[in-house]
């Protein structure tokens, strides 16, 4: 009892520890997740400034906007193309942790960290990669039309597939990670008393290894579905502007309209569809680990 | 005008700042006959690549005044620049019609001494007629143009004339054709089209002008403000919706392409030189924009960055040849004048903004 008051007397050396660690990251959070935050929150509620920002005339008609048609429908067409993704990078990323499992673990570190390399580049040049190997006159179509197996050039960039494609291409990682992770722990006898007792693979994978490893699944889910939804810049270089995500239209009331609070509004709305999405995802790991139990 | 899509990014947050300063200097407008320039030195804010690699060394040379050049990625941002303080440190800004008449209605611009820029005369008179600063009170036309129809004359069946060839592509067009990204300049094939202002704020109007111009994305390659000219140089695009320099960039790298005006008519933009009323070189600054006037420097623009002048002067002194192989190459300086100006449409601009998005959404 006497060892744990001791460790609990504030001594001025601890307090200032402790205003450091907690000050200084919270005081990183106010200026840059909250004021940014409850400039958004109150600026929906304003009228539009001239040339951006906002004038002090309380309103909500920038709610009434929402019923448009055609945020819905904006809204609708991202969070489909954003679930696509999500679920193909899925796909993908099982494929590649279980390809991984056959692996040494000096082979599955080499594997991660070129999982990893990507990053070092910046985003937007590997984007630009893209299309110089998607273009009409880019690498693929040129390849293909030298060994005679197309005659005009296949129409691959400014649609909504190549975004799709670009996007995964961006995101796997941050599925593979987590999902990586979550496999590291997997035990592999328990696959092994499945398949002893009679279970085909596929029906071993389903019933033992997938849901042991969805919650790092579901983590990698959240991980690339959040900044697919909210990308404005592979539907603008990829999709050629003709592929509107919601992202693209927040920016442009920001930069472009220069409508603030239609941008605050159509921001909140994103964020209150990504926090009921983490909310969802936490409770349906709970269910998973609590079943386990 | 040169804009580029990322790059917009720091430019909300400029104009904003506008709106919170509220800065004037005292001191006269008066210049000192017997200021002595070359103890001033010079600070200009311009795009990059938008004038000669060696101005600073020849304009000191020719008058004894240190220049400093910084630079300016958009409009917004340069507007910034010279707003977001009292004193910036920046003479002279180069800017568009459109800030140019912001920065006046704020007062920030000095009024320019006309008879210490006497190279004035060099300009087509018509320049002193534009809305945003007439009699050219508060600036100093550096460059204009306007946009029109940037296409492969060896991919298209007929030249393009109208905006109609934009709009309603011809079969070998179809899907290969771009539209401007930059929201305003979007709107112009069809508001000319249709002979509505490209300044429009009537709401049937911009309707009718959406239909037709979602009608025209659907059949379009992509929007783009930037890498037309290489879409058209790859093949990728037969027809965009251009700039008259970029057009020429591109033609100059591939004769392949080439530049119509559409027979409706479309936009001018102009820039110019502001002097800024913190400024403390004034003297300086004159001697700056009336050496900048000079038909030599400004033919040095036409010839190497390809873009249109308002100075007659150059113009007509440059050879013939020129304008025969590039096309958006414009001498007739009094039918590009004639064009509409984009101006602020005020309120409007959440009309357009809501039938932009219509349009992209499809």
């Amino acid at each position: 009892m006497s060892k744990s008051t001791r460790s609990y007397r504030p001594r001025p050396a601890r307090a200032i520890g402790a205003t450091l660690t907690l000050g200084l990251p919270g005081l990183f959070l106010l200026l840059f997740v909250a004021v940014p935050l409850g400039i958004v929150l109150v600026s929906a509620f304003f009228k539009r400034g001239r040339i951006g920002g906002f004038k002090p005339e309380f309103t909500l008609g920038n709610f009434a906007e929402l019923a448009r048609p055609v945020y819905a429908q904006v809204l609708g067409s991202s969070l489909l193309m954003s679930v696509t993704v999500t679920l193909i990078c899925m796909v993908i990323a099982y494929a590649a942790v279980w390809a991984m499992r056959t692996l040494t673990p000096r082979g599955r570190i080499v594997a991660l960290v070129a999982v990893l390399i990507p990053f070092w580049t910046s985003f937007l040049i590997r984007a630009y990669a893209w299309m110089l190997l998607l273009g009409d006159a880019g690498t693929i179509n040129g390849a293909l039309q030298m060994f005679g197996v197309i005659e005009t050039p296949l129409r691959m960039l400014y649609s909504p597939e190549a975004v799709i494609l670009v996007l995964v291409y961006l995101y796997l990682p941050l599925m593979i990670l987590p999902l990586a992770a979550s496999a590291e722990g997997l035990d592999h006898s328990l696959g092994d008393a499945a398949r002893n007792l009679g279970a085909s693979p596929w029906r071993s994978f389903r019933t033992v290894d997938l849901p042991l490893t969805l919650p790092g699944a579901l983590t990698g889910a959240v991980l690339v579905f959040v900044p697919s939804m909210s990308n404005f810049v592979v539907p603008d270089l990829i999709g050629g502007g003709r592929v509107l995500l919601i992202g693209n239209v927040i920016q442009d009331q920001f930069l472009v309209a220069r409508n603030w609070p239609l941008g605050s509004v159509l921001a909140l709305v994103l964020l209150l569809l990504l926090v009921l999405l983490l909310m969802a995802q936490s409770m349906v790991i709970k269910r998973i680990q609590g079943g386990g139990k | 005008m040169r804009r580029s899509g990322i790059v917009r990014l720091s430019a909300a947050t400029a104009v904003a700042a506008l709106a919170l300063t509220a800065c004037s200097s005292g001191g006269s407008d008066e210049l000192d006959p017997n200021a002595d320039i070359s103890e001033q030195t010079l600070t200009i804010s311009t795009w990059p690549e938008y004038y000669s690699p060696t101005l600073a060394k020849d304009f000191e040379a020719a008058t004894g005044v240190k220049l400093n050049i910084v630079h300016h990625a958009t409009n917004e941002e340069g507007f910034a620049k010279v707003t977001s303080s009292a004193d910036s440190g920046i003479d002279i800004v180069f800017l568009a019609g459109n800030f140019i008449s912001v920065l006046v209605e704020e007062d920030l611009a000095a009024e320019i001494d006309q008879s210490a820029v006497p190279n004035l005369e060099n300009l087509y008179p018509e320049v002193r007629e534009f809305a945003f600063d007439p009699d050219l009170k508060h600036n100093v036309p550096y460059a204009w143009g306007t946009t029109g129809l940037c296409y492969r004359e060896d991919l298209v069946s007929e030249t393009p004339d109208s905006w109609a060839d934009l709009l309603e592509p011809a079969p070998e067009a179809v899907g290969k054709t771009t539209l401007m990204d930059d929201m305003r300049w979007t709107f112009i094939p069809a508001q000319r089209f249709l002979g509505y202002s490209i300044n429009t704020t009537d709401e049937s109007e911009l309707d009718e002008v959406g239909t037709m111009l979602k009608s025209a994305a659907k059949q379009s390659l992509a929007f783009d403000n930037t890498t037309y000219g290489e879409k058209l140089i790859a093949g990728e695009a037969v027809l965009s919706h251009g700039h008259d320099g970029w057009c020429n960039m591109a033609a100059s790298e591939d004769p392949r392409v080439s530049f119509a005006m559409p027979k409706e008519g479309s936009d001018l933009w102009v820039d110019g030189m502001v002097l800024l009323k913190s400024s403390k070189n004034r003297e300086a600054a004159h001697a700056f924009m009336n050496y900048i006037l000079e038909t030599e420097n400004q033919t040095w623009l036409v010839e190497n960055l390809l873009y249109n002048v308002p100075n007659r002067a150059a113009m007509e002194s440059l050879p013939d040849e020129l304008f025969e192989k590039y096309p958006a190459l414009i001498r007739d300086g009094a039918s590009l004048a004639k064009m509409e100006q984009i101006e602020d449409v005020g309120d409007a601009i959440d009309i357009y903004n809501r039938i932009n998005t219509e349009i992209r959404a499809g």
